[in-house]
Order: structure tokens, then sequence, then C-alpha cells
């Protein structure tokens, strides 16, 4: 409180209250940071080692007994027992894998993208910028789930790195465009005039004034995206245009549930229950993120 | 105004152009032969073959077959399936029934959308804007294909309130359950967009004149808030029907809705390209047409915009 | 009408007056016990630095602050005898436009944007008195007339954006004398304005005070605006007024140092070629207002008192009011 400038005091009666600098001191110990942040940092855990969680006992496949198919939940089995006779809990696990990969590699791309070819046609803007615009009109045009599945369908065995593929070939238009509009923002400040004239090159500009003066909203956008990739992933799974088997993930899994709901609505429930938390852990997290760093956006 | 609209039309071309190209390069490139596909276990002569090959321009270079493609699709000829149907009538046949889900669940949204945004928007910061925020977080959440098949276990199976999938009871009941999904689902973001920008709206300046004239609450934020804090919410309105259309695939196949969606998957599990093609194109038509409605509506509400 | 008779019934007069704010970092005292007191057909200048008080005051006679943050803890506001600050709603709405208006900084965010100008001025008949759309409509025209905006009856249906910035601050005030009210409140009128288009506002502004017995409350950082315009003119600081009187007393021998370093930080014919004198230091921090004089850390002046006691605001002349312990020291070196 003594630290705080005089002048600060005043400038807070005459606008209503704003944010104190001092609110950005230790925000990750604020809860909803706190709570979303655990959530989405134990589902990467268990994406990255998941025998952490399994106490390092047989892998989802192996050790199944087939006579025992859709044994509800017990001591011996927490979640129950699958289809073929697998341990649920192992099973749902293992299939954190899948969704958190698919989430955060996508949203990586689609991040990577959007930051340069936005910082591009931002920066440059004339026939560059009016290119990249329409390119990002034409992806924008085709309906992102729909464009995903005519390049899903172009593989028969899909595995991770194929969904991956196909979702990012259309992830990236929005970031562009969102990029490319604070990057707009950016340009025309004094700081990066005055670099222009003392001789600075475009490359240099572009890397040391533009992206990190402009990026943060759009890390806020993919972070917020994350949650979207996921259930876009298990979406597509489900209806058999996503994974197929021997992939193990949630989306599988509920697919495969679906035909048992009456027999063994356990199978329906623990997968749906995981990628509920972990999307709405991701979302949670990015939102947090956005009210921190993005004041704008809120 | 007319010159505008014309612009705005010729700058469509171009996108739609590249969109369908892309969603054409990439049925080319879809494995497996369109003919074995068609004749299954027993294969033709190879004379028959040929002539199916020409018939259909299966032989011509892949620029020459968009080429005509396109022609055709600005004469309305979107090509033949391999039945010989007209795709277009394939499509205009099942366009209905998504057209119906998408426009019930998008009136919905904006139902309910609007209400919570605006409600949210009001009570900043008090418990009812907290709720509000709870609510729209948890629909963004938790995703919508698991609400989908959550809502069909409980009320189509467990009360059986509505038959739990197909549409054999006809609009509005057979669409009520998988419109209010999608609604749900899409909510959340409009409800986040009107409370944001009502919120906007509620500092800003004018509304402190609005109060200084002596003007009642009801006249504020009837009179003067809301159609400001409407002007975001209408392009985003807009866009979002038409990807309603596109969402639907997903919910058709939970609830088993023979619309597009359905249309869709099969025809790529026949390798039927023209069908996926014809979809593909008549949705980024959709989505074009809505765009220019949009921005000529904008136009309407905010003054400040001239066209 | 006796001088007596005027001094007792005065068109506005506040009490006490206290408004603080609720921040992050605690309570901003805004407003640290105000009094003041105006005739009708008077101007009064309110001048004073941002974050002195003077916006938060017309804002509080308007009933426009944020409650909250803000809070008034306490005083009394009387427009003609009526205590503003205990009426109901109702009777609030009743008054504002009809009784008290104001008169905006920047007119381009004070009009609504979507809505035509005309709209807008005549809601204030169709709200306050009742009338038709027709009659609203000929209304507004008349009102923009009397403000002098050209060909008005054509330009009724233009959007706010469509004037030039001299031509909406008309509008604006058009809005804020439709209803004739006795109490015109002008916040930074003129600031957001060019040099000559402000000189014009402030004569419209005068014009018509005068031609209707208004009162009128102009809020400005601005000593020139403050010397052509009002009557009287009360000098804010951290809250509180520090001098007050006849416009061309205090300007001329202020009697408080801050009036005096702001008086003197206008440029004026004696200091020409010399550097231009400036206040040292910032203004206090609100949050933490200091034991006595809250001028003391700027003030060469200042002396042990200063440090600890909160001088008074009595009267040193007829009509002329000083908070200051030094204040026949200050008159003295003027």
């Amino acid at each position: 409180m003594s630290t705080v400038n005089p002048a600060d005091g005043a400038q807070a009666v005459d606008r209503s209250p704003q944010k104190s600098r001092g609110a950005h001191r230790r925000w990750w110990l604020k809860p909803r940071f706190a709570i979303s942040g655990s959530i989405v940092l134990l589902m990467i855990l268990m994406a990255a080692f998941p025998q952490l969680f399994t106490g390092f006992g047989p892998g989802p496949t192996e050790s199944c007994d087939i006579l025992k198919s859709n044994q509800p939940p017990s001591a011996a089995h927490l979640f129950g027992i699958d289809i073929q006779g697998c341990d649920y809990y192992t099973n749902v696990i293992y299939g954190a894998r899948a969704s958190i990969l698919v989430g955060i590699v996508v949203s990586a791309i689609a991040f990577g993208i959007a930051a340069l070819v936005g910082a591009v046609a931002g920066y440059f803007g004339g026939w560059v910028d009016a290119v990249i615009s329409r390119v990002c009109d034409m992806a924008f045009g085709l309906p992102f789930i729909l464009a995903a599945i005519v390049v899903l369908q172009l593989f028969s065995e899909r595995n991770v790195w194929t969904v991956i593929f196909a979702l990012s070939l259309f992830a990236w238009p929005g970031g562009v465009r969102f990029m490319r509009s604070s990057v707009l923002e950016v340009r025309n400040r004094e700081y990066v005039q005055a670099s222009r004239l003392l001789g600075a090159s475009n490359g240099r500009i572009i890397a040391k004034h533009i992206v990190p003066n402009a990026i943060t909203p759009l890390l806020v956008l993919q972070t917020l995206g994350v949650g979207g990739m996921i259930s876009a992933e298990a979406g597509l799974t489900f209806i058999g245009i996503g994974l197929t088997p021997p992939s193990v993930s949630w989306g599988l899994q509920l697919a495969a549930a679906r035909d048992y709901i009456d027999a063994a609505p356990h199978l329906l429930l623990f997968p749906a229950v995981f990628l509920t938390i972990t999307v709405l852990g991701f979302v949670l997290f990015g939102e947090a993120m956005r009210d921190e760093f993005d004041p704008k956006g809120k | 105004m007319l010159g505008y609209t014309v612009r705005r039309i010729l700058q469509m071309i171009p996108v739609l152009l590249g969109a369908t190209f892309i969603i054409y390069a990439l049925t080319f490139l879809m494995p497996g032969d369109p003919i074995s596909a068609l004749t299954g276990e027993r294969p033709l002569p190879e004379a028959t073959v040929m002539q199916i090959r020409q018939a259909y321009h299966l032989d011509d270079p892949f620029f020459v077959q968009y080429g005509n493609y396109i022609l055709g699709v600005f004469r309305g000829d979107f090509g033949i399936d391999f039945f010989g149907r007209p795709v277009l009538d394939l499509i205009l046949e099942r366009l209905p029934v998504t057209f119906a889900l998408a426009l019930t669940a998008w009136v919905l949204k904006l139902f309910i959308g609007l209400v919570i945004g605006v409600y949210g928007g009001l009570r900043r910061g008090q418990s009812g804007d907290h709720f509000a925020l709870v609510f729209t977080v948890l629909f963004m959440g938790v995703p919508g294909f698991v609400i989908a098949l959550g809502a069909q276990t409980y009320f189509g199976v467990h009360l059986g309130w509505v038959d739990p999938a197909g549409i054999r009871a006809g609009w509005p009941m057979a669409f009520i359950l998988p419109a209010l999904v999608m609604a749900f689902e899409a909510a959340a973001g409009l409800a986040r967009l009107t409370r944001t920008s009502l919120v906007e709206v509620l500092r800003a300046e004018y509304l402190r004149t609005a109060k200084a004239k002596g003007l009642s609450p009801r006249r504020i934020i009837w009179g003067h808030a809301l159609r400001n804090a409407m002007i975001p919410v209408v392009t985003y309105l807009g866009l979002s029907l038409a990807g309603m259309l596109g969402g639907a695939v997903i919910i058709e196949a939970i609830f088993n809705i023979p619309g597009i969606g359905g249309l869709m998957v099969s025809s790529i599990n026949n390798k039927e390209g023209t069908i996926v093609v014809g979809i593909a194109t008549l949705l980024v038509l959709v989505y074009l047409v809505f765009n220019l409605l949009v921005d000529l509506t904008y136009g309407l509400i905010d003054p400040r915009v001239r066209i | 009408m006796s001088t007596a008779h005027e001094a007792a019934n005065p068109l506005l007069e506040i009490k006490d007056l206290r408004v603080e704010f609720a921040t992050r970092q605690g309570v901003a005292t805004a407003i640290n016990g105000v009094d003041l007191s105006l005739q009708r057909g008077r101007a009064l200048g309110i001048l004073g630095e941002s974050g002195s008080g003077k916006s938060v005051t017309a804002r509080t006679i308007m009933g426009l602050l944020d409650t909250p943050p803000a809070k008034v803890t306490g005083g009394q506001i009387l427009l003609d005898g009526e205590d503003l600050l205990a009426v109901t709603p109702k009777r609030r709405r009743e008054l504002n436009s009809a009784s008290v208006a104001m008169v905006f900084q920047d007119a381009l965010s004070a009009l609504n944007p979507v809505h035509p100008v005309g709209r807008q001025i005549g809601e204030l008949y169709r709200v306050h008195r009742g009338y038709s759309p027709a009659e609203a409509k000929k209304a507004a025209i008349q009102m923009m007339d009397r403000v002098r905006i050209p060909v008005a009856a054509s330009r009724v249906n233009d959007y706010p954006h469509q004037f030039s910035g001299g031509m909406r601050q008309r509008i604006v005030i058009a809005m804020a004398l439709a209803l004739d009210p006795q109490l015109l409140i002008a916040d930074e009128p003129t600031t957001a304005l060019d040099v000559t288009v402000q000189a014009q506002i402030l004569e419209l502004l005068t014009e018509q005070q005068v031609e209707n017995n208004m009162g009128l409350i102009l809020i400005t950082h601005d000593i020139s605006v403050v010397r052509e315009v009002t009557d009287q003119v009360a000098v804010m600081y951290a809250g509180r007024i520090v001098e007050n009187g006849p416009t061309a007393q205090v300007l001329s021998e202020p009697a408080h140092p801050y009036t005096r370093g702001l008086a003197s930080s206008v440029a004026s014919e004696e200091l020409k070629g010399q550097l231009l004198p400036a206040i040292p230091g910032s203004p206090p921090d609100l949050l933490n207002l200091p034991a006595g004089c809250a001028f003391a850390g700027r003030c060469h002046l200042a002396n042990q008192q200063c440090a600890t006691e909160v001088p008074e605001l009595d009267e040193i002349a007829a009509q002329r009011h000083t908070a200051c312990f030094n204040s026949q020291e200050v008159l003295a070196h003027a």
C-alpha cells in the first residue's frame, strides 16, 4: 500500500477502479489458476507417464480375461472391466494420451502457423496480406469438422498423428486473422517506427518488436482452443471417423460402450467424466490466462 | 449499396473456387477405386470399366475434371452419382432435414444465449452473473457429443420422452433433443459475447448521458444499451448459422438423423466423391451468402458503417 | 430582488459533501467536505487538476456516480431547497434534465452512435413531456436552431458521427437545454475542441445562461475559461475547496498558495521571456490523505501547523474564503 504512487490514487478516482500493477504479482496462486492448472498438469502427466497412475502394472491390453467382460466396478477393478475383459481403469488412464496429444499438438501447430503467417500478413500488408487473407477466407469457408472428415477419410487406419494432421490442416485460419489484427495494432507504434528509422531489417523488427508485442492474445486464444480440439478429436473418433483401434482413446471407449448402455453403463461413465474434466480444465485454464494477460478480451 | 453488394459477390468467387478446389483435390486423393467400390466382389469386364471411366471423365487430367465440375456448378449442375442420380437432388432431398435441425438449434441458441448473456451483463459481478458464467463455462467445457449421449440416454432411453434416435416423430418432437444439445453447446459462446459486449456498452459515456437525461433504467437498457451491444453479436449470429449446418454432422450421426451429415459420411464410405464435393460446395456457398447478408445487415444496425 | 434574499435562497447549495471510492488498494477520498452555493443567473467555475474531485462533484450533483465503487458518505445537495441526495429514484429522474442538466466533455462519446441526433434530443420531450414523435421532432429542430446548427431541419435525422466536433458539442448543449433547466453543469465542455471552436462554444453557453437566467457550473482546469465565463470561482484540491470568491479577485490576488501556483502557471505579459513557473510535486495520494493540509507537501510556506492541522475555509474578505494558515503571507507576496 505504501508503495503506491500517489498519482495512482488520483487516477483510481477519476476512472472507476482499475487493476493495479500489483495484481499481476503471483497470479499463479489465484484459485482459478491453481485449480485449472492442476487439472491440466495432472492430465499432461497422465498422458506422458500413465504408468504412474496404474502402479506400473500391466498395460491397457495386457492381462485381460474375456470371461470377465463388462463387469461393474469392484475393489480389484475400480472402474470395472470392459468388453474385452480388460481392466477399465488402466484403459481410461492410457486414453488420456491421445486426447492430450491431439489437443496440445494441434493447438501448438495452429499457434506457430498463425504467429508466423499472421505477423507477415499484418506487417507487410499490400498484396502479401491480400493473398493470405483470401486463403484464410477459403479455409474459413469450409466447415471445420467437415473438412477434417474429408481429410481423415483419406486414411484407412488412423492413429494420433493422422488425426493431428487432419485437424491441423484447417485449424489455423482463425489464429492468422487474430494475429494479423493484433500486428496491425502494434505495427504503427512509435517504438517500431523508431527501430525502422534506425535501420533495423524487416526480419529483425518482426522478431524483436512485432511478434513479442502481439503474441500474448494469440497464445491465450490457442490455449482456449485446446479444449475444443480435444472434444473435436473425441467426437470424430466417436462417430467412427477419428482414431481407429488399436489406438486407445476416450472417444473409442465411448463408441464401444454405446452398445452396452444398459448392460454396462460404467463403460460410458468413466471416459465421459475424464474427457469432460480434461476439456473443462483446459477451457478454465485458458479463461484464467485470458483474464490475467489479456484484460481486453474479458 | 448495390455497388457494394456486387463487389462483395465478385469477391466471393475466388473464395468459392479455392474452397471447392481444396475439397475436390482431397476427394480426388481418396484411396480406393470408385468403380470397384461400386461393383463389389464381381469384377466388371475391361470394356465396361473403360466405358464407365469415360462416361465419368475419370481419365481426364485433374484440372480438366475440376474445371468441368465448377463450370457445371455455376449452371446448377453438381454432377451425378454412380447410380446416375443428380447430386443436387440427393443433397436437396437431405438438406431440409439438416436445415430444420440447424435452424431449430440456432433459434434455441439465440434465445438461450441472449437471455443468459443479457442477464449476466446487467448483473455484472453479482451472484446471477457468476451463475451465468459457471453455466457457460460448463457448456463450453463439456464436449457436445457427451451431452448428446447423456441426453439421448436419459431423456430418450430412460424417460422415453422422445425417440432416442431417428426422425419418425417429425418436427418438432424428433428435433428438439438434438437441437437443444447443439443449442446449449453453442449458446455458451453467444452468451459470453453478449455479456462482454453489454458490459462494455454499459460503461459507455452515452449511457451516462442517458441517465443524465432522466430516462428510466428500462428505457436506458432497451433504447440505448442493447442495440449498441448487439452490433458485434449480429456478425457472430449470422456466421454461426452457417457453422451449425456443418457442425450438425456429429449430432446427426449420434441421433441417427438422415441429414446431409449422414449423406456425407455414407458417401465417403462409398467413395462417392461427387456427393462429398457437392455437399462441401453447397455449404461453402451458404457460408458465403450468410457472410454477405451479415455484412449488409451491419450497415442497418450500425449507422457508422456506410455501405 | 435583494441580495439578502438571494443569499438566503440560493439555487444550489452543497453542504459538507463527502464521497469515497472503494478501490482495490483501499478507500480513496474523492470529495472531503465540500461546501458550495450558487445563485440563479450566476456562473460558478470549479477549477482544479485531475483527481481534485471537480468532476466527481458534478457527477454527484447529477446522480451519475457509479455506486459502487463510489459512495456518498455525507452531506446535502440542495437544489431549490430539495436535497438531491435524499430524493427517490423516480423524483431524481424527473429532476434530471428538467431542473439540472449536464454538458459532457467529449460529445462524440456522449452521444449514442446508433440514434439520429434529432431522436436523441426529442427523446427528452417524449419522456418528460409526453410529446408525440412528430412534436418531439419539431421541438428538437427548434432546439438545434437555438444552438445555431445550420439547416437544422435537414440534419435532424443525421447521426452523431456525421457532425463536426463543434457541431456535436452544440447538440449536446441542445440536449442539456431542451427542458429549460435551472442549473446547467458543464464538465470540461471545450477541452476536446479546437481553440477557435472553444470560443464559440463558451460564447453559446454564456449567452444561453444569461438569456434563461440559469445557474451555470463550469468545471475546468483551464484558468482562461474560468476568467472568461464565470462570476465566481471555487478552487479544488484533493477533494476540498481551498479557495473561493469572485473570479476576478481570486485570480488576480490569490490567497492560497495553490491558486497562486495555478494563476502564475498561465503565461502572461509580465512573464514573457521567462520560464513558466510550475507547481512542484504531484497531488497527494487520495488513499492516504495527509493528516494536515493536503497541499503542504508541495507548499514552500508549509510549517509545523500545516503538517498536523487541516486549515478551515475561512473568510478573508467580503465573499472571499481560503483554507490556508498563511493566506495573509500569500496575499502580501502577490
